[in-house]
């Protein structure tokens, strides 16, 4: 293959991806409800900040996105630091049924806690989406510390033992500052996953409390309508600058890492 | 406060919100008022049920070779050396996966349909409307755009470990591109290839949502079969028995493939 056919390809790709993307965000700013240009426009946007639904999924998502990652991220980290310590059946035991989550698909999930909701008469609304948000968000956290504290050498925690720290003192001074990268991963991942969730949410929102995933798909099933163009750009930019931050960030890190030796 | 009891509250967790919940699905499959039955497996072997699962089998495995067939060669062009700014392409190959895929998945349905862009510019051009939404094809179009960054790293990941003196070996032997290809790099990067399948058939093969915003309805899936139980319907108990037989599917799906080839061989997603 020569340099310019693959070159063409790669760029076919990024194209076959990003050309709808572009192309919504341009439509957003368009002053017609059809897609043909026909001049730029806020109008969408005022739209889009008018709408109290929205405004409501909005608030909604963001609070639900907040308490899930710090829930998931909490218990994942100490499930992490607990299973480390297990050892043979137990530890395979609880491993599985951490998988099993990961591997099942969306819709599995969705339906599964909605009959336990129903069963258990807890009505349908925040409390059924943080908790379901969290239930999809800890394996993923405890993915993402595991190899930290694999990684971390245990005598330094006994040592720390041994010149007097309590042991609560200990994995504060210790044990923590060791495995931090993995928790802020994780803490991410949760965040990021319950932002994106549709369809778990889907099955076990509430008639009132519902995120922006939804909010979206019932306004998108009606039919064409630029105000979702217009919250789909700004969640889309949003995601970008997120990700490319902590990317450069990451970059910035591994540049000095590099000098230091 | 380094100990087991820490991984107790996620114990708990566990039993009641993943644990339960599975066995509720199969309790509500087999049961129904506290009477056993095999009515609801029973059901499904109506003709419209078996339809629609060998639909939703044989649209995410025609999704999952077209990934395949397209990402690998893009697999391949972002490992080889001389390809400049690839950590980049890589990065923007990626980050859809971190986009919502509802949102991704509206993006080309209001692209393609009767009303969309792409027909305004051929209605321009004076060509006729052409109906691309509401069928198969769009249904295996939305799954690959959905899927295919899943493919992509698993296959890139392992082709970027591979030994580059076994390349060299294969060539000072006097293989050619093709007897390389087909005799060491392929079956090195197999455990990518294998993960990336199963990274795009398992979302293709459950999927409610492609269908409905590119299917508009008409196709009808095993997904969008169990999501009717529980929203409209409100058959729990034949949603459940559908519900295990995508579980079993999947399982078997899973046990089979990393039978063949270990899934933490480096070709894990992370």
């Amino acid at each position: 293959m020569s340099r310019f056919l693959k070159r063409a390809y790669v760029l076919f790709i990024l194209l076959m991806m990003y050309a709808p993307i572009a192309l919504l965000m341009v439509f957003s700013f368009n002053n017609s409800k059809l897609p043909i240009w026909s001049g730029f426009t806020l109008d969408w946007y005022i739209k889009m900040f008018n709408n109290a639904g929205v405004q409501e999924a909005f608030m909604y998502t963001l609070i639900i996105a907040v308490l899930s990652s710090l829930g998931a991220t909490v218990i994942g980290t100490f499930a992490a630091i607990g299973i480390h310590q297990m050892t043979g059946w137990k530890k395979n035991i609880i491993m599985n049924i951490t998988y099993i989550p990961l591997l099942s698909p969306d819709i599995v999930i969705g339906i599964s806690l909605m009959m336990l909701f129903s069963v258990l008469k807890l009505p349908f609304g925040l409390v059924t989406l943080i908790v379901s948000h969290i239930t999809f968000s800890i394996p993923y956290v405890i993915l993402s510390v595991t190899p930290k504290l694999k990684q971390m050498n245990y005598n330094l925690y006994e040592a720390a033992l041994d010149l007097g720290a309590t042991p609560g003192y200990a994995f504060k001074k210790v044990i923590f500052p060791e495995i931090m990268p993995g928790v802020i991963a994780g803490a991410f991942i949760a965040f990021t996953l319950s932002i994106d969730d549709f369809v778990v949410s889907f099955f076990n929102k509430g008639a009132r409390e519902e995120t922006l995933p939804i909010k979206i798909y019932a306004m998108a099933r009606k039919g064409v309508n630029p105000t979702i163009n217009a919250i789909s750009t700004i969640m889309f930019t949003t995601i970008i600058v997120i990700l490319l931050g902590i990317n450069i960030r990451a970059n910035k890190k591994a540049k000095v890492l590099n000098a230091r030796k | 406060m380094y100990r087991k009891s820490l991984a107790y509250p996620y114990l708990i967790w566990a039993a009641i919100f993943i644990a339960a919940p599975l066995l509720l699905i199969v309790y509500f499959s087999f049961f129904k008022d506290g009477v056993f039955t095999l009515h609801n497996y029973q059901k499904f072997l109506e003709d419209y049920y078996i339809e629609a699962l060998i639909r939703s089998i044989h649209l995410a495995f025609v999704s999952t070779v077209i990934c395949l067939v397209m990402a690998y060669p893009l697999a391949m062009i972002l490992s080889s050396r001389q390809m400049t700014n690839k950590e980049i392409i890589l990065l923007l190959v990626v980050l859809p996966m971190w986009m919502n895929s509802l949102l991704r998945t509206y993006a080309w349905a209001s692209l393609l349909e009767n009303n969309g862009v792409i027909n305004s510019i051929l209605n321009a051009l004076n060509v006729p409307k052409v109906q691309f939404l509401y069928g198969n094809g769009a249904v295996i179009f939305g799954m690959v755009y959905n899927f295919f960054p899943f493919m992509v790293l698993p296959i890139y990941n392992v082709l970027c470990k591979i030994d580059r003196s076994l390349v060299e070996a294969s060539y000072d032997l006097g293989a050619n591109k093709i007897t390389t290809f087909r005799r060491v790099i392929l079956p090195l990067s197999m455990p990518g290839v294998i993960t990336g399948m199963i990274m795009v058939f398992m979302p293709a093969l459950t999927t409610f949502l492609i269908t409905r915003l590119l299917g508009g309805g008409k196709v009808i899936l095993i997904g969008n079969i169990i999501e009717e139980q529980f929203t409209r319907t409100r058959d729990m108990g034949f949603g459940s028995a559908v519900s295990m037989i995508l579980m079993l599917i999947v399982l078997g799906t899973l046990s089979f493939m990393s039978k063949k080839d270990s899934l933490d061989k480096g070709g894990g997603l992370f």
